[in-house]
């Protein structure tokens, strides 16, 4: 995208943005080997493609690890308060709607202090980019478990197990009535910037789950299906139109069984190409969407991608053509006539 | 509009009053909040000077005819200065026995009772725990009574309609007001107009309420049962243009006018809570202003999107009572340590926890002050009157953006729903608010402090080049950066309370009304104004040694106050607390300072100040 004015004339094009005018001065303090630094250079990769000036872009986070990400990226940026970060940029996309706002949270930061607010900004749907990062455990607080954490996982704050229920962000997110639900890894820097890229695009809130490693206090937490090894057999690469195949061999398949999807391999028992679910990111409703969101790993593989997207008015277009519209039909405020207002008496 | 026309020449007998106190009370679905200020804004555009107090009940519907449900409204009206809405009621219009049996001890002696006998059945009798009817036991021969059917009288008025007996019925708080304008020569015009307008939609219920308020105003004109009416002449305010005025509409149009004067749009998150709601309403219809208003999922996201808000350029606000406060104080503590404007309204409610919603207090001053973890200085002022909301919703403004730092804004129920006239200001008089964005990547560090107000730059996204990093760590001086160096904290934590402190610079003088000097000065802050200052200025007419100070800036203290309370040998200080400034006083200044506490929800009277006062004469 161009930066000129629209007419092109009169402005020379600036030139175009690196992956190095984004990396900020200041010292990067994760863990060596913690799945951050991934996304820290899948994200700094993407955002001069974006077409958005430096000055415009910010990145809003809340408190964990995942949090101080702000500091490590050369533009505008907010690190606030633990699960505050969407209340941030819900009032500051709201006041300025020309910036490209971005959230940076954390499993525990977005999903559990924050759960009220990521919900009730998913539902707003301004154009703002949520990435959670999901470790699946408090980083930053030493190894507790999160809400992500599985049941039964013993972590320093749940010696004999939790006795939680996880919660799937992913359901979370399409139940908030979000436009925009993806998931991606920090292990596959080519999906992930190819999803940050997507969410960037998307016109409304963008929720990117990432599943990230946290090496110190979780380490190999979704290795099960993701190193390089097993990855094609125990995930599922979400893909507009196409049928739901994986599989080294691109011989497995998801096919829909009444209101239960299944696990299928092509050619056997009669099955084809043509048995299998085809996706459909942008289906009326987010039924397929939910209903990928809750096959996991080892049943299923696990989905990445883009699992549901819909267009709708954005909150702070909205409010802002609240105020055109009244000010074209009473005229712009006035604040004389505003104090002035009422019934009014002079005593001379 | 002709204020006069309806103000006949009659017969009765007429009385010149100064001032008069009545207070209309039924039940909360009796329509007496509407009645009130009815009787308010015509009193307003009649030219006497007023005051009222409205008093909610906490439900919104408790079982009709009970004491919980009774709903009340007092006006004070006279042809001289008030301040106060009266300590007791000359007038008390009662449309049921459970308002009767709750506001009966605060009648005057000899005062006028007016009551709707229609509604003194067995039933309610019996909800508002009368074991005998007082229209007969005697227990009201101490009042100059008025038994009136006003149900039965509004019906009849009415005559035949198409609306319900229920809906028809409610038209006798109308019926009520017509009598009570009759009583004080109060023209029907502006309730008949007001009328009209409101239900334009619906012609059966405007003319149902209009010949109800005509059938009063003529019932009290044509039966001899009121032998006198009072005439309340116009007051001799200063020259100019009036308007009434509740504290919430005037800390609203005051923010809005401060988004005027700084030329940057209003940006007000809030989550519903009395009695702080009306701001978020009146707001809300603001809409053709640069102001956008935000109802959030809760009051941390309230703030939280008004600081971003702040942090983008436009005025930031956040507003709520003394729980949303509490909820708040974590982000308050974000916006002292990036150092941006936000002003935080707390209009105070009884408390703690839920306390009561829908009543009065002053104690949320410590909170205010010091409720946040870690050294958190916040500016705090408080404004005095109704008008005065507008004035200090302003300076708030002013000084959240030329200090860069959040300032609180302690108003009350007491000040948010009461109304008074307020004599509308002119544009060109009202404070500048400078605002300087920095734009000079060459020089700009995010902590660079102007060296006069020790307030850093405000540096918003989108300037090219000025691209940086803030947050809730620790800064280090000048640079901004994250730092965890143990005396740079030190010096931050005491540029953070030095910038606050130096706004003593930057505010008035504290004024004292009466004598310089003397035996006791009564020093108040916030609603307790108008009780305090008339109590202290019947003192001085009977020439006792008492002035009063009242203080608008809660922190800092305007920097001659120590010096003012040294001029006195005693000082007094009334709070709706149990002694919250007080505390603050004697700590600061090692005076010892006298408390007047009275934590009820209700404000103070003025007679228990002037007791107080000959206490330690
Ligand atoms: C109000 C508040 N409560 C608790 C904390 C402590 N705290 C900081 S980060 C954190 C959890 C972070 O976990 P997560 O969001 O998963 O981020 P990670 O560190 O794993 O990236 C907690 C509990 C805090 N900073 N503030
Ligand atoms: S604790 Fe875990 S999440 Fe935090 S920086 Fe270290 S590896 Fe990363």
């Amino acid at each position: 995208m161009s930066q000129n004015d629209s007419t092109g004339a009169g402005l020379l094009e600036p030139p175009k943005l690196t992956r190095q005018d984004f990396v900020s001065d200041q010292t990067v303090r994760w863990c060596p080997g913690c799945g951050d630094y991934s996304i820290l250079a899948q994200v700094q990769k993407v955002m001069p493609d974006l077409g958005i000036p430096k000055e415009k872009i910010v990145f809003v986070s809340g408190i964990g690890c995942s949090s101080r990400f702000p500091y490590y990226m050369n533009t505008y940026g907010f690190h606030s308060i633990h699960g505050r970060a969407a209340t941030l940029a819900t009032g500051l996309k709201t006041a300025r709607p020309d910036l490209s706002v971005w959230v940076v949270t954390g499993d525990g930061d977005g999903l559990s202090i924050g759960g009220n607010h990521l919900i009730h900004c998913l539902r707003r749907n301004l154009d703002i980019k949520i990435m959670l990062f999901n470790n699946r455990i408090y980083g930053l607080t030493k190894g507790q478990y999160s809400p992500t954490s599985e049941f039964g996982k013993k972590t320093k704050s749940s010696p004999f197990g939790t006795a939680e229920q996880p919660i799937n962000p992913i359901c979370v997110a399409i139940a908030s009535e979000a436009t925009f639900v993806a998931r991606s890894l920090d292990v596959d820097p080519a999906h992930l910037s190819k999803s940050v890229e997507k969410a960037a695009k998307h016109k409304g809130t963008a929720f990117l789950e990432i599943y990230q490693n946290c090496n110190i206090f979780n380490d190999a937490a979704f290795e099960d299906f993701t190193s390089r090894e097993v990855r094609s057999d125990r995930m599922l690469y979400l893909e507009h139109g196409h049928p739901m195949i994986f599989g080294k061999n691109h011989d497995k398949g998801i096919r829909l069984n009444g209101l239960e999807p299944e696990v299928v391999t092509l050619g056997e028992n009669g099955v084809s190409e043509k048995d299998l679910l085809v996706h459909d990111e942008s289906a009326a409703e987010p039924t397929l969407a939910y209903l990928l969101s809750r096959m996991t790993y080892p049943e299923f593989p696990v989905p990445v991608g883009v699992f549901y997207r819909a267009q709708r008015p954005c909150f702070e277009e909205i409010l802002e053509k609240q105020g055109k519209d009244i000010a074209a039909k009473v005229g712009p405020g006035n604040l004389e006539k505003l104090i002035r207002g009422g019934e009014t008496w002079t005593v001379t | 509009m002709s204020t006069q026309t309806r103000v006949k020449e009659t017969p009765h007998e007429v009385q010149e009053l100064e001032t008069v106190v009545i207070r209309f009370v039924g039940d909360s679905g009796d329509g007496m909040q509407l009645t009130g200020t009815q009787f308010a804004d015509t009193t307003a555009i009649v030219g006497n000077d007023l005051a009222t107090l409205p008093d909610f009940p906490a439900e919104i519907r408790a079982p009709a005819g009970t004491l919980p449900g009774v709903s009340g409204y007092q006006i004070s009206f006279s042809s001289q200065d008030i301040r106060t809405p009266g300590d007791a009621p000359g007038v008390l219009v009662c449309m049921n026995p459970a308002a009767l049996k709750t506001n009966l001890a605060d009648l005057e002696d000899g005062g006028i009772l007016i009551l709707d006998t229609d509604a003194f059945t067995q039933g309610n009798l019996n909800k508002a725990g009368y074991k005998t009817n007082p229209l007969k036991d005697g227990s009201l021969a101490g009042y100059r009574t008025f038994e009136i059917p006003l149900t039965t009288l509004t019906l009849r008025a009415i005559g035949e309609t198409t609306l319900g007996s229920r809906q028809a019925t409610r038209c006798k708080n109308f019926f009520a007001l017509g009598l009570v304008f009759w009583l004080y020569e109060r023209p029907v015009d502006y309730t008949e107009t007001w009328i009209k307008d409101k239900f334009k939609g619906n012609q059966e219920v405007a003319r149902a309420n209009l010949a109800a308020l005509q059938a009063g105003y003529n019932f009290a004109e044509t039966t001899e049962i009121f032998t006198t009416h009072y005439r309340v002449t116009k007051a001799r305010l200063a020259p100019g243009t009036y308007r009434k005025i509740t504290g919430n509409e005037a800390t609203a149009i005051g923010c809005v006018a401060a988004a005027m004067q700084a030329g940057r749009p209003l940006f007000y998150g809030s989550y519903p809570i009395t009695p702080a709601s009306d701001i978020l309403h009146e707001l809300s219809r603001f809409k053709n202003f640069p102001v956008k208003t935000f109802q959030a999922e809760d009051e941390i996201s309230a703030i939280g999107a008004a600081i971003g808000a702040s942090y983008g350029g436009s005025l930031g606000l956040t507003g709520t009572s003394g729980p949303g406060v509490a909820l708040k104080s974590e982000a308050i503590g974000l916006a002292v340590m990036t150092e941006l404007p936000l002003v935080i309204i707390d209009v105070q409610r009884g408390g703690p926890s839920t306390g009561l919603p829908t009543k009065t207090e002053q104690a949320d001053l410590l909170q205010a002050v010091y409720g946040r973890n870690s050294e958190c200085p916040a500016a705090v002022v408080a404004p005095a009157t109704p008008a005065e909301c507008f004035t200090f919703a302003v300076e708030a403004f002013r000084i959240a953006i030329k200090y860069m730092t959040p300032v609180f804004y302690l108003s009350d129920g007491y000040l948010a729903n009461g109304a008074e006239p307020w004599k509308i200001p002119e544009i060109k008089d009202l404070p500048r608010i400078d605002v300087h964005f920095a734009m000079d990547k060459a020089t700009f560090q995010p902590y660079k402090r102007d060296p006069k107000t020790l307030a850093r730059p405000w540096a918003i996204p989108g300037t090219p080049g000025l691209e940086h990093r803030i947050g809730g760590l620790e800064k280090e001086d000048v640079t901004g950066n994250v730092s965890y160096d143990p005396l740079n904290h030190h010096k931050m934590v005491r540029l953070r309370a030095e910038k606050i402190a130096g706004i003593a610079n930057d505010i008035p003088e504290l004024e004292v009304f009466g004598g310089d000097s003397g035996k006791v000065l009564v020093l108040g802050w916030g609603s307790t104004y108008g009780s305090i200052t008339t109590a202290v200025e019947r003192m001085r007419a009977r020439k006792a040694s008492v002035s009063s100070a009242h203080l608008r800036y809660l922190n800092p203290f305007p920097r001659n106050l120590g010096e003012v309370l040294r001029r006195f040998e005693k000082v007094l200080i009334p709070e709706l607390n149990l002694g919250q400034l007080q505390w603050m006083v004697r700590a600061r200044y090692l005076v010892d300072a006298v408390g007047l506490n009275k934590v009820q929800g209700k404000p103070f009277m003025v007679s228990e100040i002037i007791h107080k006062i000959e206490e330690l004469l």
